[in-house]
């Protein structure tokens, strides 16, 4: 095994481990830590494949704002929690079922495609900075992917009216908060 | 004008009177009268007119005044009528108009035209008190009508048009029989003659069907006045009683005759029809309806003696028609000897004047069957009338001495040649001409002319018995009179009877003068073996209506002496007998003929007899098998079965089919919807990770069968 | 060198793990981290099919940063619901909000 190879497993191990990690801690602030911890496995993959720039939005992005988002939210709504139930909820059961089963599927289906099982990766024709700027150049170029870049920047604005007026205080509360 | 045309309108103005009364005119009585007799004067003076033309036309009936147009029509040709006037209906129409304006004036007075109306007087029943009548415009539309139907009936080209004539009568007679409808007795009259005469008709209407069916025609000239169609009738048996064709039609014709002109054994209705108003009974019963019966026999005359020759002996047909008139001559004039009702014996003296004419048809005295028609018209008219001033002159005086008794009984009567002379004086007349009052009277003339030929043709039963029938007339003749007119009065209210206002005298007079004048015209060539210098020109008149104008006899005594005596015998006698009844006395006759007399007054049981054996079961007939077997059981019971079968049906698929199946597979698709829906409601848990998860396993589910079974 | 099919295992196994924590979580907060890692299992998908199968073809890094952009805009809608929610119903368990139910 090269040591390219090994440097993937323990990536994708980490990965997985913290994964479990997020998604069975009873306590919300350590599964959004574990969060953390996948988004960043998951930038250092995005950097064994030669991705670089895109690791570093995954980071700014994911851990430096979405998940701060998560810890916020988590903060924020954190009172009941702590007292009632279990971490699972009363179908867990079926979730795995349903996990177990897809995963399976899946395998299967890559199972299908001989070819992806050896394939290897070519070398880049770019070096990354042309890389880079024909990243950039593709979404803004009219005949490329400007339309989609676009949309997206609508979203986000719509998003972000959408997240404020949908948290923001009722008018009563408003005014009792003001009392 | 031609007369042709002046024909055609004859009838027709008081057919307009009707409907121009009954639409608009009924509110005013002077308008509705003025209407009635001011259309019967037009009619009258048509008629007239006419009459004078035909007089002066040569040959009359070889070219009479004719005319016709197609009416219905059948196949190529078409049934036409038209108009006819011959000398036969010629004289016919003269009597007819002449008699029904006088009756038609008359009723203005009869009805008490101009007396203020009384307030105890209700429509349906006879004023009482001399009040005008209240349904007075409704009495002129109906005597309009009537003329209407006669005028038809008169100048008529063939049988059809008369038939329609004589049934428009028949309704109307039924309308004035019952015109005081608030008197039971009106009603039960009116109804019996209908029904009577309405037998007669169905036979007559037989003979007119047979009478087409075998000619194809039912015009006068083509059937009568044609001498192969006779011969071919009168040859040709018809299979039924061994008759020839012109016989059996001839028989069913006069059947009608026997209804309408009251013949044994259809006579019961005429004596019960005085219930309606006297100038009914003057028009329908003396001068109009029941001679339009005899007008028949007369016109059929040809038909009825086809193969008869003058001097042979008479055929089947003929024996019967002179059988049943002459019989019925004698048999209503004894029963006339027994009636105290002063219009009943009028009645009974009508029938027995009809048989003397029907018997004259029967045997072959063409033109004295004709002439006593005419004849009789005028005197029989005059008496009913006269009769009619009489009783109005007695119910005043009913009225005036607060009495109850009977305005119309001879006995309450007497001594009225005093109190109502023009009554007295003209109803003389009228009864010596009636009972054949020598030289002076019409009757006499024509009554001698039919004993005559009954002798002169050795019909010698025939004779005999109508011989004996004058004297039965003239004795009551003059027992009406003399109970009447003479001797004292019997009752305080004959005493304060008074004469009868200008339009009920006037026609008298009018009247009067033919019934004694008509009678000249028909005085034979020989009489009294004189050879005078006008020829009979009744006879040549009427005569030339025939194919071959029939022989006058030569003049013989003995029938001129047998009549010459029976009507002075009777009268004397009537006279003698009757000339002292005192007030409140019997009749003197009813101890001298004991329970003959019963029997006379009560007609012979006939009217109990007809009860019992066609009236009765007629009614169980139209109660029992009509209207309980068949309307009710049958007709009735079968709608009812059939509703009931509909209904078990009905019911059965309701119950069996509708119910469980229809109603039950709506309420099946109902409740398996809302079971389902409470079985499958728990599905929606209201929790979102059940819900993906189960989208999760469908849409794996979707893709495994996508990718695995169909790829 | 690393074959393909280990990051598209990879890649499946975080995705189960991510539907696992969507489906078998109570807190919503908790679903929604399970969300995030389902959109990234599916970033390092399409960034190493990009890598192994068409990388002159620079649409899968562009469709990665599409992913971004929208997986930050569902989470911050997501959270300002649950916030929302949890204001009015004080109860931030997925299960608990079912109201839509028969």
């Amino acid at each position: 095994m090269t040591p390219l190879q090994l440097i993937f497993l323990v990536i994708a191990l980490a990965t997985i481990t913290s994964a479990v990690m997020v998604v069975s801690s009873p306590k919300l602030v350590h599964a959004a830590l574990w969060l953390i911890v996948t988004l960043a496995c998951v930038a250092a993959l995005f950097v064994v494949l030669e991705a670089g720039f895109l690791a570093m939005v995954q980071v700014a992005v994911y851990i430096g704002a979405i998940a701060i988002l998560i810890i916020f939210a988590a903060m924020l709504t954190r009172r009941v929690m702590a007292d009632t139930g279990g971490s699972a909820n009363r179908s867990w059961w079926a979730a795995v079922f349903a996990s177990v089963l897809l995963f399976v599927s899946l395998l299967a289906l890559m199972s299908q495609v001989p070819t992806w099982a050896t394939a290897t990766s070519a070398p880049l024709a770019l070096g990354a900075e042309p890389l880079l700027e024909d990243l950039g150049q593709s979404l803004v170029d009219v005949n490329r992917y400007v339309i989609p870049f676009e949309v997206a920047s609508v979203l986000l604005l719509a998003a972000l009216v959408g997240a404020i007026v949908v948290a923001r205080p009722t008018a009563k509360r408003s005014a009792e908060a003001e009392e | 004008m031609q007369p042709e045309l002046l024909t055609w309108l004859i009838p027709l103005p008081p057919l307009l009177a009707f409907g121009l009364i009954v639409l608009w005119a009924y509110r005013s009585n002077r308008l509705s009268h003025g209407l009635a007799v001011g259309a019967m004067t037009v009619s009258w003076a048509m008629a007239m007119a006419v009459f004078v033309i035909a007089l002066g036309r040569q040959h009359l009936g070889e070219t009479p005044i004719a005319s016709a147009i197609d009416w219905i029509p059948t196949g190529a040709t078409a049934l036409r009528i038209g108009v006819l006037i011959d000398p036969l209906s010629a004289v016919t129409l003269f009597f007819v108009a002449w008699t029904c304006l006088a009756i038609f004036v008359y009723s203005i007075g009869y009805h008490n035209f101009g007396k203020p109306r009384d307030d105890h007087d209700r429509p349906g029943l006879p004023p009482h008190a001399g009040g005008i009548e209240p349904m007075y415009a409704r009495f002129f539309a109906f005597i309009s009508l009537f003329a209407f139907g006669m005028l038809t009936l008169v100048v008529s080209d063939n049988l059809l048009l008369l038939f329609i004539g004589w049934e428009i009568m028949g309704l109307c007679s039924y309308l004035l029989i019952g015109f005081w409808y608030g008197k039971e007795a009106a009603k039960q009259a009116m109804v019996k003659a209908f029904m009577t005469t309405r037998v007669g008709d169905v036979f007559m209407l037989l003979g007119l069907a047979a009478l087409y069916s075998v000619t194809g025609t039912l015009n006068y000239r083509d059937i009568l006045y044609n001498e192969g169609v006779l011969h071919t009738l009168a040859t040709t048996s018809s299979g039924i009683l061994g008759l020839s064709w012109s016989g059996l039609i001839g028989l069913l014709l006069f059947l009608g005759t026997v209804g309408k002109s009251a013949q044994f054994p259809l006579h019961v209705w005429l004596p019960d029809a005085m219930e309606g108003p006297t100038p009914v009974s003057a028009m329908i019963h003396a001068a109009t309806m029941v001679s339009a019966g005899v007008y028949l026999a007369v016109r059929f005359f040809p038909l009825l003696t086809a193969g008869w020759h003058e001097g042979e002996a008479l055929t089947l047909p003929m024996t019967i028609v002179a059988a049943v008139g002459a019989f019925t001559a004698l048999f209503s004039a004894t029963i006339a000897v027994a009636q105290n009702d002063v219009k009943r014996v009028l009645a009974y003296s009508t029938i027995s004047q009809l048989g003397y004419m029907v018997a004259a048809v029967g045997i072959g005295a063409y033109v004295a069957a004709a002439f006593h028609l005419i004849t009789h018209a005028f005197f029989k008219a005059l008496l009913f009338l006269g009769s009619g001033s009489v009783i109005h002159g007695m119910e005043h005086g009913v009225h005036a001495t607060h009495a109850h008794l009977d305005a119309q009984d001879m006995l309450n009567m007497g001594g009225l040649r005093r109190r109502m002379p023009l009554t007295f004086v003209t109803f003389l007349i009228g009864g010596l001409a009636l009972s054949g009052f020598p030289l002076i009277t019409a009757g006499f003339w024509s009554k001698d002319e039919i004993l005559a030929h009954a002798f002169g043709t050795g019909q010698l039963i025939v004779f005999g018995v109508l011989a004996l029938a004058a004297l039965l007339t003239a004795f009551y003749t003059m027992r009406q009179i003399t109970l009447t007119f003479l001797g004292a009065p019997r009752t305080p209210a004959a005493s304060q009877a008074h004469e009868s206002v200008t339009t009920m005298t006037a026609p008298l007079v009018v009247l009067a003068i033919f019934a004694v004048a008509a009678g000249w015209i028909g005085i034979p060539e020989d009489f009294l073996g004189l050879h005078l210098p006008f020829g009979n020109w009744f006879h040549a008149f009427v005569g030339g209506t025939l194919l071959e104008h029939p022989p006058a006899l030569p003049f013989q005594w003995s029938p001129l002496l047998t009549s010459v005596a029976v009507a002075s015998l009777g009268l004397l006698v009537g006279w003698w007998v009757y000339r002292r009844v005192p007030a409140g006395g019997p009749d003197p006759l009813v101890r001298a003929l004991g329970p003959i007399h019963t029997l006379l007054r009560r007609k012979y049981y006939i009217d109990e007899l007809y009860d019992v054996a066609i009236v009765r079961p007629a009614y169980w007939l139209a109660d029992q098998v009509s209207y309980r077997w068949i309307d009710r059981g049958l007709i009735d019971g079968f709608l009812h079965a059939v509703a009931r079968v509909a209904l078990r049906i009905g019911s059965g698929l309701r119950q069996g089919f509708d119910l469980p199946i229809v109603n039950g597979f709506g309420d099946l698709v109902g409740n398996s919807v809302k079971f389902g829906g409470r079985a499958l409601r728990y599905v929606q848990t209201g929790r979102i990770q059940g819900y993906l998860v189960i989208g999760l396993l469908f849409t794996g589910l979707l893709l495994s069968y996508f990718l695995l079974i169909r790829p | 060198m690393i074959p393909l099919s280990w990051y598209l295992g990879l890649s499946a196994a975080v995705f189960c793990i991510g539907l696992y924590g969507v489906l078998g979580r109570r807190n919503a907060v908790a679903i929604l981290m399970g969300i995030e890692l389902m959109l990234n299992a599916v970033n390092i998908n399409l960034v190493a099919f990009w890598r192994y199968i068409s990388p002159a073809l620079v649409a899968g890094q562009a469709f990665a940063i599409i992913i971004f952009a929208v997986a930050a805009s569902e989470a911050a809608v997501g959270l300002a619901l649950i916030i929302s929610i949890y204001r009015s119903r004080s109860t931030v368990a997925a299960e608990d909000i079912d109201l839509m139910k028969w």
